[in-house]
C-alpha cells in the first residue's frame, strides 16, 4: 500500500505515456507487417517488403512528394510574409493596427470545414482552376497566422536597447538587422516554419476542399482507407515519425549542450585583490 | 585620445532643448564639457539626463539647440555617424554574440583590421581575457558592466557616456567599479559623461558634476564647490543633508549679511550668498554644527551663528553621531558630530545650543521655501509620521 501511494504517481505517468505511443507503435509494428487480407489492421508475418519496395503501390510516392513539394512551398511563402507582418505590426503605428491584429487570428479561430468550404465557394466563383495552385493559397493563409502569432511574441520580448546599441556602435540601419535584429529573431521565425510545415503536411480537410483532382498525402491515405491501406503508408508514415523525432532530438541535444556552458563555474577576476594594492 | 593620434576636444552643447509633446524634458541647455574629463550629470529621475545623453548619443533628435564636438557640429549625424560610444543601463550586451564578438562589433561595422589584436588588449584592460569566448549570460552583473565598457572604449570615442552604468550592481559592486572605472578614465583619458541620480557616485567619481532639475542645470563644479556652497535651495537639499532656516534680509554687518528668522538673526558672509529678494534661506551643513550643552554656551565663540534647542533624537552610528535638534520654533534641525571623545555625548531632552562658523554659513533665495528638492518620499514619510504624533494619545 506504501509502496503504492510512493510510486501513483510515476505509476499514472507510464500509463498516459503508454496511452500516447501505442497508436504510434501499432504503426510502426505494422509497417513490418505481411497482411494476410487487404486489411493491414492484424499481425500476420514479418516482412521488409512494404519497406524494399516503398514505392510499389501506385500513388504512394508521388502524393508523398506532393504534400512536402506543397508543405515546403506554401511555409517558405507564408514565412517571409508572415515574418514582415509582424515586424510591421510590433515596429510601426498606423491606422487599422489594431484591426489587423484582430484580423491575423481569425483563420486560426475559424473551422477547418467552413474555411474549406469558403475557399472552394470563393475559387470556383472566380473559376479558378482547382490544382497544386489553390492548396498551396489555402495553405500560405492559415499559415501565416501562425508565423505572425509567433514572430511577433519573439519580437516584442526583444529589448529595444539592443538595436539602440547596435546603432550606437556604427551600425547601419540595415547592418542593426542583419547583425543583430534578424538573428535574434530567427530561433522564433525557425519554430514557426517547422509549425508552417507540419500543419501543411498533416492538414487534410481545407486540402481535400480545393484539391480538385490533385492526390496529396493525406487525401491518398484517406482514399486507400476504403479499399485496405498498403502496408507502404505505414512505412512513409514511420519514416516521417524518425525524420520529426531526430529534429526534436537533434534540438534537445543543442539546448542542452547550451545550458551545460551556461551552468560551467565562471571564475572571478582578482579585481578586488589589485583594488586592494593600488 | 591616450595614443595621441587624434586631439580630444571638448564637448559643446548650445541652446539644447528636447520637447515630448508639452513637456520640456531639456530646456535650453547651454553646456560646455571640457575634453578628457570625468563629467556628471546628477539629477533625479526625470529631469532630463538621461534625454540630453540620448541626444548626445544620436538616439533622440533635439528639438532645438546644436551638439558639438570641438567645432564639428554632430546635431545632424545619426548615432552610426558619431564618434560617440554609450554604455547602456544594463549594459544591452547582444546575448546572440560572445564577449568577444560583443566587443569587436563597433570595429567590425567600421571594416577595422586586425581586430582581434585590439579587442584582447581591450579585454586585458578590463581584465576579462579569459571570458572571450563566453556568452554574456555566463557572466555576473559586474562582468557584464566591464564587458558594455569594452565594448564602447574599444572604439575610442571622442565621447563615451555611461546612463547610469552601476544601477543594476549592489552596492559594494558599486564602489568597486567607481574606482575601476576612475581607472580606466584616466589610463585612456577619453571624456566621460556619466549620468546619474546617485550623488555621492557623482561626487566619487566626477572631476565636475552639473546638477539638473527640470530639464536646466541648477549648478556645476567641482564636487566640493558645489556641495561647500550650494547656489540653490534644489542643489543644497538635493547633493548630501542641508538645515535651511527661513527668514527675511536685515541688513549689514561688515562683509557679512544679516538674515533675522524667527527673532534669531544669522550672519551670512556676502560673498556666500545667494538670495535677490525679500525671502532669504540660511543653510548650513549637518557636520558643520557643534553641539553644546545650555549650561556650556559661554563656550560658543563669539564670531559663530547659533540656535537653542532640545535634543528629540540621538543615532549612533560608529563613525559619527547624529542628533536631531527641535528648535523653538519647531523645526528639526540636524546635526552630526565626529565620535572624537569617547562618552559625553548629548542625550535625548537635553536643551543644548548649537553653533557653526559664519564661515560655513550660506544664503539661499528663499521665494519657493525650503523642501525644494527633498525627495519627495522622504517628504511624505516625514508628513506620516507627524500625523502619527498628532493622534498619538497623550501619555
Amino acid at each position: 500500500m506504501r509502496w503504492l501511494r510512493r510510486n501513483l504517481i510515476g505509476i499514472i505517468a507510464i500509463l498516459v505515456l503508454v496511452y500516447l505511443f501505442i497508436p504510434i507503435a501499432v504503426v510502426i509494428a505494422l509497417s513490418f507487417n505481411n497482411p494476410s487480407g487487404k486489411f493491414n489492421t492484424s499481425w500476420n508475418e514479418f516482412s521488409l517488403d512494404a519497406w524494399k519496395n516503398i514505392c510499389g503501390v501506385p500513388g504512394v510516392c508521388s502524393s508523398f512528394v506532393t504534400s512536402i513539394q506543397i508543405g515546403l512551398v506554401s511555409t517558405l511563402i507564408a514565412t517571409l510574409l508572415g515574418s514582415m507582418i509582424a515586424f510591421g505590426l510590433v515596429r510601426y503605428r498606423f491606422r487599422g493596427r489594431g484591426t489587423t491584429n484582430l484580423l491575423i487570428f481569425l483563420p486560426m479561430a475559424t473551422p477547418e470545414v467552413v474555411m474549406g468550404a469558403s475557399l472552394l465557394a470563393l475559387f470556383l466563383n472566380l473559376r479558378f482552376p482547382l490544382g497544386m495552385g489553390t492548396v498551396m493559397v489555402a495553405h500560405i493563409m492559415f499559415i501565416i497566422s501562425f508565423v505572425v502569432v509567433t514572430v511577433k511574441a519573439r519580437l516584442q520580448g526583444m529589448d529595444p536597447r539592443l538595436e539602440e546599441a547596435a546603432r550606437d556602435l556604427y551600425a547601419s540601419p540595415r547592418a542593426t538587422f542583419r547583425y543583430v535584429t534578424f538573428p535574434l529573431v530567427l530561433p522564433g521565425i525557425i519554430g514557426a516554419a517547422l509549425l508552417g510545415f507540419s500543419l501543411s503536411f498533416d492538414d487534410f480537410i481545407i486540402s481535400f476542399f480545393n484539391a480538385g483532382t490533385l492526390v496529396t498525402f493525406p487525401i491518398f491515405i484517406w482514399g486507400a482507407a476504403q479499399r485496405g491501406i498498403p502496408v507502404q503508408v505505414n512505412a512513409l508514415a514511420t519514416l516521417v515519425f524518425v525524420v520529426a523525432l531526430l529534429i526534436v532530438l537533434g534540438a534537445q541535444f543543442v539546448g542542452n549542450r547550451r545550458r551545460k556552458a551556461l551552468e560551467a563555474p565562471v571564475p572571478e577576476p582578482i579585481l578586488v585583490d589589485r583594488l586592494s594594492r593600488s | 585620445m591616450a595614443d595621441g593620434s587624434r586631439p580630444v576636444e571638448d564637448l559643446h552643447l548650445r541652446n539644447l532643448s528636447k520637447k515630448f509633446g508639452d513637456v520640456a524634458a531639456v530646456d535650453d541647455l547651454t553646456l560646455t564639457i571640457p575634453a578628457g574629463s570625468f563629467f556628471a550629470l546628477l539629477g533625479a529621475s526625470g529631469c532630463g539626463k538621461t534625454t540630453t545623453l540620448r541626444m548626445v548619443a544620436g538616439l533622440e533628435d533635439p528639438t532645438g539647440g546644436t551638439i558639438s564636438i570641438g567645432d564639428k557640429d554632430i546635431t545632424g549625424l545619426r548615432a552610426f555617424e558619431r564618434p560617440v560610444n554609450t554604455v547602456f543601463q544594463s549594459y544591452a550586451l547582444f546575448p546572440h554574440l560572445d564577449i568577444f564578438e560583443n566587443v569587436a562589433f563597433g570595429l567590425r561595422r567600421r571594416k577595422v583590421k586586425d581586430v582581434s589584436a585590439q579587442v584582447e588588449q581591450m579585454l586585458a584592460l578590463v581584465e576579462l581575457g579569459p571570458m572571450a569566448r563566453r556568452k554574456p549570460a555566463q557572466l555576473s552583473g559586474g562582468q557584464q558592466q566591464r564587458v558594455a565598457v569594452a565594448r564602447a572604449l574599444i572604439n575610442r570615442p571622442d565621447v563615451l557616456l555611461l546612463d547610469e552604468p552601476l544601477g543594476a550592481l549592489d552596492l559594494k559592486l558599486r564602489r568597486q567599479m567607481q574606482i575601476e572605472l576612475k581607472r580606466i578614465q584616466v589610463e585612456v583619458g577619453t571624456t566621460f559623461v556619466h549620468v546619474t541620480h546617485d550623488q555621492e557616485e557623482a561626487m566619487t567619481m566626477a572631476d565636475t558634476v552639473a546638477v539638473m532639475n527640470s530639464g536646466r542645470i541648477e549648478q556645476l563644479g567641482h564636487p566640493a564647490d558645489i556641495y561647500e556652497l550650494p547656489r540653490t535651495v534644489f542643489v543644497a537639499n538635493f547633493l548630501g543633508q542641508s538645515n535651511l532656516i527661513q527668514g527675511a534680509p536685515a541688513g549689514h554687518s561688515g562683509d557679512d549679511v544679516l538674515v533675522s528668522a524667527f527673532g534669531e538673526t544669522f550672519a551670512v558672509p556676502a560673498a556666500r550668498s545667494f538670495a535677490v529678494g525679500t525671502d532669504v534661506i540660511v543653510g548650513v551643513r549637518p557636520e558643520k554644527m557643534t553641539i553644546l550643552d545650555l549650561v556650556d554656551e559661554h563656550r560658543v565663540p563669539e564670531a559663530h551663528n547659533r540656535v537653542h534647542g532640545r535634543v528629540t533624537d540621538v543615532s549612533y552610528t560608529g563613525v559619527s553621531t547624529q542628533y536631531l535638534v527641535m528648535t523653538p520654533w519647531d523645526q528639526e534641525l540636524i546635526v552630526f558630530e565626529q565620535n572624537v571623545v569617547v562618552g559625553d555625548r548629548c542625550e535625548v531632552g537635553d536643551e543644548v545650543v548649537v553653533h557653526w562658523s559664519t564661515q560655513h554659513t550660506f544664503g539661499l533665495d528663499g521665494s519657493a521655501g525650503t523642501s525644494v528638492g527633498v525627495d519627495p518620499e522622504v517628504l511624505a514619510l516625514e508628513a506620516a509620521a507627524q500625523a502619527l504624533i498628532a493622534d498619538a494619545p497623550e501619555s
